[in-house]
């Protein structure tokens, strides 16, 4: 029998948006079982959650006060004696699966299938290189294969699932070489980036941190999450959380809106896949012009307050 | 202390890629090679530390075709004391480069090493990880602030939901994120100045590292094409369309 173990992003209280995107990835395996491990210090909340996701068979509740951070020094020697039970351990794609993957696969002596955009088979897959401007289509050798999930190809398994939580003890040793300090988050209460339907950025136009306030108010009247251009956030016009493009966040909503972007191959790369592209620039001859389902060469601030009235 | 930085030869990041016709790769034929952008960040942070007096020597280490040794002497223009040479012509994928990365910290004994946190061609960002892992070691990954505390490093990661601090307990691996520093331009003088810095080549098998097995690439292809769309004319037509879409 086989069977695929996707690990839970959250933290400690919700289930992060790209788990359920990872189980679609795991779905198109057709294995026969598809469970999910939930580690947390306690997590029984986001074990339920984990359990309403369609297609999923058991979530695995491993509990754990060294877990109450997502530290991969901690959660790998874990993920890795649950392993053995499994032909494909996955996580998504984002800082969180990055970070850890890599460390379970070396410690198993496995290669890693990083960004799977596409699965082809059990053992290929598709994914991007050089930023996107090339895409491979790989063959894991035999064996476990160890993989990261894109969560922008996939979008999120429904939650009409009902599977069963059993809490697993782990024993293992765990090092003392890492401690957690702290987290500085600059989100807010706008919608989570990557899990919004709509995505509101701006860019270097915007001009300052100050004039930021535009996009913001916009997005909050849209009900979208706020996004930046690599070039708004190394100016210091909004913390890097912020930034889409292939070193920040590679998003999927159904309407991203650009400010004030120009449209770096960096900055593309990480929304290929949103449904509609909105661009808005004074430059008729922004790159980003080539990409948008709907362009307007304007001033961004006459538009977007224009915007804000008419919805 | 002693650090240690991977640096590699990609395809430089201004090079608009070239999908090969029969998908067998890209096209690498006379096109500008550089070292990854990540990795000079890494070599940079490396300086930085030696140069506020908390290392006494940065080695370079590439593994590569002779022509890396073009990187690396770029890196000791930068002003790395020495390098390392691990030539190979084969392709190297992160696991078996771990693994060589592995074999030369347990020779060299660095006390840090960093790598970027990812080359942009094979965007794997995997290798930094896969040594933590060999080596037991802590890794901070993605990083935007490295200080160093006796044989402690204090690192300010860069991830999704802002800043994560970590303290690790030295030797440790570390990846450089965009925002770490900005590297120095090389000086003339220094490019000649490197030319006398030690250089040593070495073999994989001279470091007793085996291939592990492999992920295969079976094509390459170019990306579906986004089409452009259409440009309005006004608001009212744009709040038009999107209602039509059913997005507003």
């Amino acid at each position: 029998m086989s069977k695929v173990l996707v690990i839970a992003e959250h933290d400690g209280t919700n289930l992060n948006g790209s788990t359920a995107r990872a189980v679609s990835c795991a779905s198109d395996l057709g294995l026969d079982a598809i469970d999910v491990v939930v580690l947390a210090s306690d997590g029984s909340s986001v074990a339920e959650q984990a359990a309403k996701l369609t297609g999923v068979t058991k979530v695995l509740l491993v509990q754990n006060p060294a877990n109450e951070h997502a530290v991969a020094a901690f959660l790998a020697p874990q993920i890795e004696s649950l392993a053995a039970d499994y032909s494909h351990v996955l996580a998504p794609s984002t800082t969180f699966g990055k970070d850890l993957m890599p460390r379970v696969a070396a410690h198993l002596g496995r290669p890693q299938i990083s960004d799977i955009m596409r699965v082809e088979s059990a053992m290929v897959f598709d994914r991007p290189v050089y930023a996107g401007n090339a895409i491979v289509t790989v063959e894991a050798p035999e064996g476990l294969v160890v993989g990261t999930v894109r969560t922008a190809s996939y979008k999120a398994v429904s939650n009409d699932g009902a599977a069963s939580v059993e809490t697993r003890s782990v024993d293992v040793n765990l090092p003392s070489h890492t401690r957690f300090v702290e987290l500085q988050s600059g989100g807010g209460d706008r919608p989570d980036l990557q899990a919004a339907s709509k995505v509101v950025s701006g860019g270097r136009g915007v001009g300052s941190e100050e004039n930021f306030k535009v996009i913001y108010s916009l997005a909050d009247k849209l009900g979208a999450g706020v996004g930046a251009s690599r070039a708004a956030v190394d100016a210091g016009f909004i913390p890097n959380d912020h930034q889409v493009g292939q070193t920040g966040k590679i998003i999927a909503p159904d309407l991203y809106m650009a400010f004030g972007i120009s449209g770096a191959i960096q900055h593309l790369a990480g929304i290929k896949d949103a449904g509609t592209i909105v661009a808005v620039n004074k430059d008729a001859d922004a790159p980003i012009f080539e990409v948008a389902d709907f362009g307007l060469v304007a001033d961004l601030f006459e538009v977007a307050e224009e915007l804000e009235k008419a919805l | 202390m002693k650090i240690l930085v991977g640096v590699k030869r990609v395809v430089d990041f201004n090079v608009r890629i070239q999908v090969k016709a029969d998908g067998s790769g890209v096209t690498t034929d006379g096109v500008k090679m550089s070292m990854n952008p990540f990795d000079e960040i890494a070599v940079e942070e490396a300086l930085r530390i030696k140069e506020a007096g908390n290392a006494e020597e940065v080695i370079v280490v590439t593994i590569g075709p002779k022509a890396a040794q073009e990187q690396l002497r770029t890196a000791l223009a930068m002003g790395a004391d020495r390098a390392i040479h691990v030539e190979t012509d084969d392709e190297i994928q992160p696991l078996t480069a771990a693994r060589i990365l592995q074999a030369l910290a347990e020779k060299e004994a660095p006390k840090l090493v960093l790598l970027g946190k990812q080359a942009i061609d094979d965007d794997n960002n995997q290798t930094a990880q896969m040594l933590g892992a060999l080596s037991h070691w802590p890794q901070a990954t993605f990083a935007s602030e490295v200080e160093i505390e006796g044989d402690k490093a204090t690192v300010i990661r860069e991830v999704d939901a802002g800043l994560e601090t970590l303290s690790v307990d030295l030797p440790a691996v570390i990846s450089a994120d965009l925002r770490l520093n900005e590297p120095r331009y090389v000086k003339l003088p220094d490019i000649m100045k490197a030319k006398r810095k030690p250089l040593e080549t070495v073999t994989v098998e001279e470091l007793g590292v085996e291939h592990v097995a492999a992920v295969k690439v079976l094509k390459t292809a170019a990306p579906a094409k986004r089409e452009a769309g259409i440009i309005v004319e006004s608001v009212d037509e744009l709040v038009a369309a999107l209602k039509e879409k059913g997005l507003i």
